[in-house]
């Protein structure tokens, strides 16, 4: 009891060994990396279509100098930043009215249920027509996909709040108001961390098949441009550039939730 | 000062004064009215300023519901609840309770947990700090400031809640079977230092329990409720030394006292188990 009180926690193995057991937990990508060279140096499939790392990253680099890759990278991040950021907001505080108030759940619940399970690349068509071309058919799109997962988790964590810290609450006297940002809130944060999670994975989904469909930038429209012009070493070193990026937020936000939940682990 | 701050301020010193708490033909019913499970029915009870009051019966006699009619967690449906500052409607800082476990707020430490109640009551950051130290030391969590309640074992999780609740000296303290998950040392201890608290701080509690030795212990006056529906079957006087320590139970009247009351409860409790066939 007193030793995980006292001692400082430890950091973890050491770096060397750190780095080994990643290489060994990653061995697998490694792996279809290795098989990915050979079918395209065997000719068994068109160098056209699996092209060699060696171009890939000769295009990668020339992408990188000439500005290209970070320039249609940032548009895009931008864009799904502002509409994640907006759906995590509304998201929130919707699933917390819902689970709050019996009528905000008559009202919404429905249309949740409804369109939850609906694929939301089917909206891009009409955020086209609302919107135009312009970032904000975009932005709202990932908004419009990213918010009920979040609705969802926060309604859940929400409701599933143990009563007994409420009547705690309350009878230390805490106003309703109080009640649910300092305890309901923070009690249905795992539920609210782990939506915003599915969210941040929608949030790329989206970025990048809406600037396949309408846009003239982002990572999105530079892979179909360049899938376009045959430039097929470039159209996959962008793709393996989003999906890096991809990889790295969602490991930054499971490292920044589980900090966050730092006092579930004991 | 503004006229707010002056209620505010009145509100808050109305909060600590021990209060009287009439009961009056209080009746509940779970589930749908008419179909509903009846839980309490006519619960007539007078305790007052200052009073040690246990609630004893066997589990299902809706010791617990009463108490949570008293805290305001749940709307009395039939009859009246009031104390010195009114008919009970709500929740209120007057009225502060210890659950049974499990009533800690798991995200903040020891000490941000008894902070919380000692913010809303309106001391000020010193006052509190030295508040907050006061009481973790009071129930021997000193050293464990720090510690989330994930990390404490059952007993000491209890004995933060009571420290969250007692550091922000509410006129009445709702306690629903506090002690029931402790081991017997503990649970001993806590009793002993709860009845040196309330000597020492005069406040009315209302003591939920259905441990017939316990209830004598602690009590001024026990009312014994019987198997659903409650009712209050019995009030006892304990007429026992105010100041009580271990040695007490070996007291004959202490013993007889308890011999008594247990064999009305313990009729409670056969009729509770028939009734359940």
């Amino acid at each position: 009891m007193s030793s995980t009180l006292d001692a400082p926690r430890s950091r973890g193995p050491g770096f060397s060994y750190t780095l080994i057991s990643v290489l060994v937990r990653f061995s697998p990508v490694l792996l279809l990396a290795l098989l990915w060279e050979a079918l395209g140096l065997s000719g068994l499939i068109s160098q056209q279509m699996l092209p060699g790392f060696g171009e890939i990253g000769s295009a990668f680099m020339s992408m990188l100098l000439n500005g290209d890759l970070l320039y249609n990278t940032a548009r895009s991040v931008g864009r799904a930043a502002t509409g994640l950021a907006g759906a995590i907001v509304v998201g929130v505080m919707l699933g917390l009215l819902m689970a709050s108030f019996r009528s905000a759940r008559l009202l919404f619940n429905p249309i949740v249920q409804i369109f939850y399970p609906m694929p939301k690349s089917a909206l891009i068509p009409v955020v086209m027509i609302w919107l135009g071309l312009g970032d904000s058919s975009k932005i709202l799109l990932i908004f419009l996909g990213c918010m009920l997962p979040v609705v969802v988790g926060t309604y859940n964590g929400a409701r599933g709040v143990n009563p007994f810290l409420l009547w705690s609450a309350a009878s230390l006297g805490a106003s309703r108001f109080d009640v649910l940002r300092e305890v309901v809130l923070p009690a249905a944060m795992p539920d609210i961390l782990s939506g915003c999670r599915t969210a941040l994975a929608f949030s790329f989904i989206l970025m990048v098949s809406s600037e396949f469909v309408i846009a003239t930038d982002g990572v999105g429209f530079l892979i179909s441009s360049l899938g376009d012009g045959g430039q097929y070493p470039a159209m996959f070193a962008a793709i393996f550039f989003v999906a890096g990026i991809g990889f790295a937020a969602d490991r930054t936000y499971a490292a920044f939730a589980r900090r966050l939940l730092r006092w579930r682990e004991a | 000062m503004s006229a707010t701050q002056l209620a505010a301020t009145a509100r808050r010193q109305a909060a600590h004064a021990p209060s009287g708490i009439s009961v009056q033909d209080v009746s509940h019913t779970y589930g749908a009215r008419g179909a509903g499970t009846l839980a309490l029915d006519g619960i007539n009870i007078d305790i007052e300023d200052g009073e040690f009051h246990c609630l004893l019966g066997p589990s299902g006699c809706g010791k617990s519901t009463l108490l949570y009619l008293i805290g305001g967690f749940i709307p009395v449906q039939s009859g009246q609840i009031s104390t010195a500052t009114g008919r009970v409607t709500a929740p209120g800082p007057d009225r502060s309770i210890v659950f049974q476990n499990f009533a800690l707020f798991p995200w903040k430490t020891v000490r941000d947990n008894v902070l919380y109640g000692l913010k809303k009551a309106g001391f000020g950051p010193a006052e509190r700090a030295e508040r907050a130290q006061r009481y973790i030391d009071m129930v021997h969590l000193t050293g464990f400031e720090n510690a989330y309640p994930s990390q404490l074992s059952g007993g000491m999780q209890q004995r933060a809640a009571i420290a969250r609740t007692l550091a922000v000296d509410p006129g009445i303290l709702l306690m629903d079977e506090p002690f029931g998950a402790l081991d017997a040392q503990t649970r001993r201890v806590m009793q002993e230092e709860l009845r040196a608290i309330w000597r020492n701080s005069r406040k009315t509690v209302v003591f939920v329990t259905h441990d017939v030795q316990e209830a004598v212990f602690l009590a001024d006056r026990i009312s014994i409720m019987s198997a659903r529906p409650g009712r209050v079957q019995h009030v006892i006087d304990v007429n026992m030394p105010k100041d009580r320590d271990e040695t007490i139970l070996e007291n004959p009247e202490f013993i007889q006292l308890s011999e008594h009351i247990w064999r009305l409860v313990r009729e409670q409790a056969v009729a509770a188990t028939r009734g359940a066939h």
